[in-house]
């Protein structure tokens, strides 16, 4: 019974309180690199290359560039390997080899996705912008594939039929995926877990799919009318349920559960809670939501393949006759043949990627706001004037 | 002293000899809130209703093929419409494009995300992270237009060495010699750099989540980062990682516009994966062929449909339980 309680250990003041104040407990990280890594990692390189180039050259066999690559990244893993595992141990060398792994699936990763958008940009810049107006504002009745100029193609009937068809898709997805989310963020009966299950397996559905139960409920149904704007925004809407039903719901998840409970205690009933608290509360994020599932569906092509196709002519009428719109015009421009054809498919694809560039912007910016925050961002310096 | 007098018994204080028992309030459901119940709860019946009518659609329109050709159907890999329609080739086809485009995607896509969280700069980390969502978020008509168009040549040289050097493997031969392009293996790469954005962002969205204090300690006990990434992150977030892989896979085995540009198919079955006219796929011949087909064909079409969508279904669902799974153990 000799332990003394409530006092602790005399240590001094340079280990109980000197520590806080003058070094702040963050964590470090090393910055440089250690010493030798680029001699090492260089002279490998230059080793195994000149090592795999007097090889091919000693047996005459010869490599086309793929071969001689693929044999001095080997040589090169070889040669650094030994390289550090003589001289650092055998733990050092799979550091090395490991960081030579991360960084070169980075770059295996990411080349090939700025080629894209390079790609896009430089081939579409020329097609947009050849006559530049005329792009915008034509349609492609002018355009023949075979004998026509960039400049005579107009994409006006494709950009038409793309905004309108995803704003009916919008219309009819956006309610019923913000009360579903609502519903299940609400409820916690066995409904609500199989609607959970159902909306998370169906954020993969194959858009393929989408096209063609479209097609078998109302194209084939309506015969040759049965091709309309209508069918493909029913067709988006598919996809786009689900996708916008799941972000809203963790969209949800995020407001605090204090804020409902404060109005719950104050004697507010449910229904005021959730249109007066919770769904304010996360409305940044919801239009977040909306906005990335626009995007998501803005590019869709293989729902529409079934659901409508790609016409020359603007159909300002979504639910009567075929209406183009880009991701299908692009499709049969590269399926026709012909130089220019091609050309004004890169043209195409570009205003599709500026698209989708513009809208995750726009998601970005809306969503970097706090959940809670009732402004949205570019509206905040008038409310710090105010 | 005062305060710790004893109370007076409450019996005898209060007037109406009640005990003391909290009331029991009734939860406050007003008819209004039973009405807004209804409301949503008439959403999420549609939500559900949608996934019960495509797939009861696809099993009405998909009754005529099944009884023309029954079990004969997923056993042959002979399309020749209307005679016989065995959709082996075809399926075959999307699970060989999926699973090479796994084989590549999967360790390139962990080790972007092992770059993105341990390697890169902090000041970098979301500008990193927001590119792969956006890369995520590209059009699959655009990568299709690019793998076409752009990639195929750079490709090109390495199909032509890998047939001259490697053909020793089943997998890289030509159906006829010297025949290159338009080949599932140009057709999985393109399908690979499609969905490597997607596992990236899901692998190093579970890595981040890895307790901080378990890395440190690694490093602090004198482990070597890749020590640190082997024996720490990867166990933590190799649920993660394998539903990442999933949603990849699940997305690979659908995708179809990829497919239906690069792809030139005769859906017989075969290993080799460098040349034309080897196998096909299920969302290239429902895209291809089904408007220009008849009733019978469609049909046999809607069954691979179903096929494919009640997979990738399966595979979503799997991919999500685990993903969730770890981002509950994680908070």
């Amino acid at each position: 019974m000799s332990i003394v309680v409530g006092q602790a250990p005399n240590l001094g003041p340079d280990v109980a309180g000197g520590h806080g104040s003058t070094h702040p407990d963050r964590p470090s990280r090393h910055r440089k690199m250690p010493q030798g890594m680029a001699t090492e990692a260089v002279g490998s390189a230059v080793a195994s290359f000149a090592l795999v180039w007097l090889v091919l050259t000693l047996t005459a066999a010869g490599a086309s560039a793929v071969g001689f690559g693929v044999f001095w990244v080997m040589g090169f893993l070889l040669t650094y390997g030994l390289l550090t595992w003589r001289l650092h141990g055998v733990l050092l060398m799979k550091e090395r080899l490991a960081t030579v792994f991360v960084w070169g699936s980075s770059l295996v990763a990411l080349v090939p996705l700025v080629a894209i958008i390079v790609y896009v940009i430089v081939h579409g810049f020329a097609a947009v912008f050849s006559g530049f107006p005329h792009f915008f504002f034509a349609d492609m009745s002018q355009f023949s594939s075979a004998r026509s100029p960039v400049t005579q193609a107009g994409m006006v009937a494709a950009i038409v039929g793309t905004v309108e068809q995803v704003g009916l898709a919008t219309i009819f997805s956006v309610p019923i995926a913000v009360l579903t989310a609502t519903y299940l963020n609400e409820s916690t009966g066995t409904f609500a877990r199989v609607l959970g299950t159902v909306v998370d397996s169906m954020t993969g559905t194959p858009s393929i799919i989408a096209g063609l139960f479209v097609y078998l409920l109302w194209v084939q149904p309506h015969g040759t009318s049965g091709k309309s704007g209508l069918a493909a925004a029913m067709a988006l809407t598919v996809l786009m349920l689900p996708f916008v039903t799941r972000s809203a719901q963790e969209v949800l998840l995020v407001v605090p559960g204090s804020l409902r409970e404060a109005a719950l205690a104050l004697g507010a009933p449910q229904w005021r809670v959730v249109l007066r608290v919770v769904l304010p509360t996360a409305r940044t994020g919801m239009v977040t939501a909306v906005i990335l599932g626009i995007a998501r569906v803005v590019g869709e092509t293989a729902p529409l393949l079934l659901a409508t196709s790609a016409s020359s002519h603007t159909n300002w009428n979504p639910f009567r006759g075929i209406q183009s719109d880009l991701p299908l015009q692009i499709y049969s421009l590269v399926t026709q043949p012909g130089v220019n054809a091609t050309k004004v498919a890169w043209g195409g694809a570009f205003v599709l990627v500026l698209v989708v560039l513009t809208l995750f912007t726009l998601a970005r910016i809306v969503g970097s706001s706090r959940p809670g925050q009732r402004r949205l961002p570019w509206r905040r310096s008038k409310a710090v004037a105010a | 002293m005062t305060l710790l007098a004893p109370r007076p018994p409450v019996a005898e204080a209060s007037p109406d000899d009640r005990p003391d028992i909290p009331l029991a309030l009734k939860p406050g459901r007003t008819t209004a809130d039973w009405v807004f119940r209804v409301i949503l709860g008439t959403a999420g019946v549609l939500v559900l209703a949608l996934l019960v009518a495509v797939v009861l659609f696809m099993c009405i329109h998909s009754v005529p093929a099944l009884k023309k050709n029954g079990l004969q159907f997923i056993t042959s890999d002979v399309w020749s419409p209307p005679a016989s329609f065995g959709i082996l080739g075809a399926l075959a086809g999307s699970v060989m494009v999926a699973a090479l485009a796994l084989v590549v995607a999967l360790p390139v896509s962990v080790g972007t995300a092992l770059m993105i969280n341990e390697f890169a700069p902090v000041r970098l980390r979301s500008w990193l992270t927001g590119v792969v969502d956006l890369l995520a978020t590209i059009p699959s008509i655009v990568y299709g237009l690019w793998g076409l168009l752009a990639l195929s040549n750079y490709l090109y040289g390495t199909t032509v060495w890998l047939d001259h050097h490697a053909s020793f493997i089943p997998l890289f031969r030509t159906q006829s010699a010297q025949t290159y392009g338009n080949s599932i293996f140009l057709c999985s790469v393109v399908v690979a750099i499609m969905i490597i954005p997607i596992i990236t962002s899901i692998s190093r969205e579970v890595m981040s989540q890895c307790p901080r204090e378990t890395c440190e300690a690694s490093l602090a006990l004198g482990g070597t980062r890749w020590g640190m990434m082997t024996d720490v992150i990867l166990p933590f977030s190799r649920n993660g990682i394998v539903g990442g892989a999933l949603l990849g896979l699940g997305r690979a085995l659908g995708e179809t516009m990829a497919v239906v540009l690069i792809l030139s198919t005769t859906n017989t079955l075969t290993w080799a994966i460098l040349g034309p006219k080897g196998l096909g796929s299920i969302s290239y011949l429902t895209a291809t062929s089904f408007e220009v087909s008849p009733g019978i064909t469609q049909s046999a079409l809607t069954v691979a449909g179903l096929t494919l969508f009640v997979t990738t279904l399966v595979i979503n669902l799997v991919a999500r339980r685990i993903v969730g799974r770890t981002k509950v153990a994680a908070s």
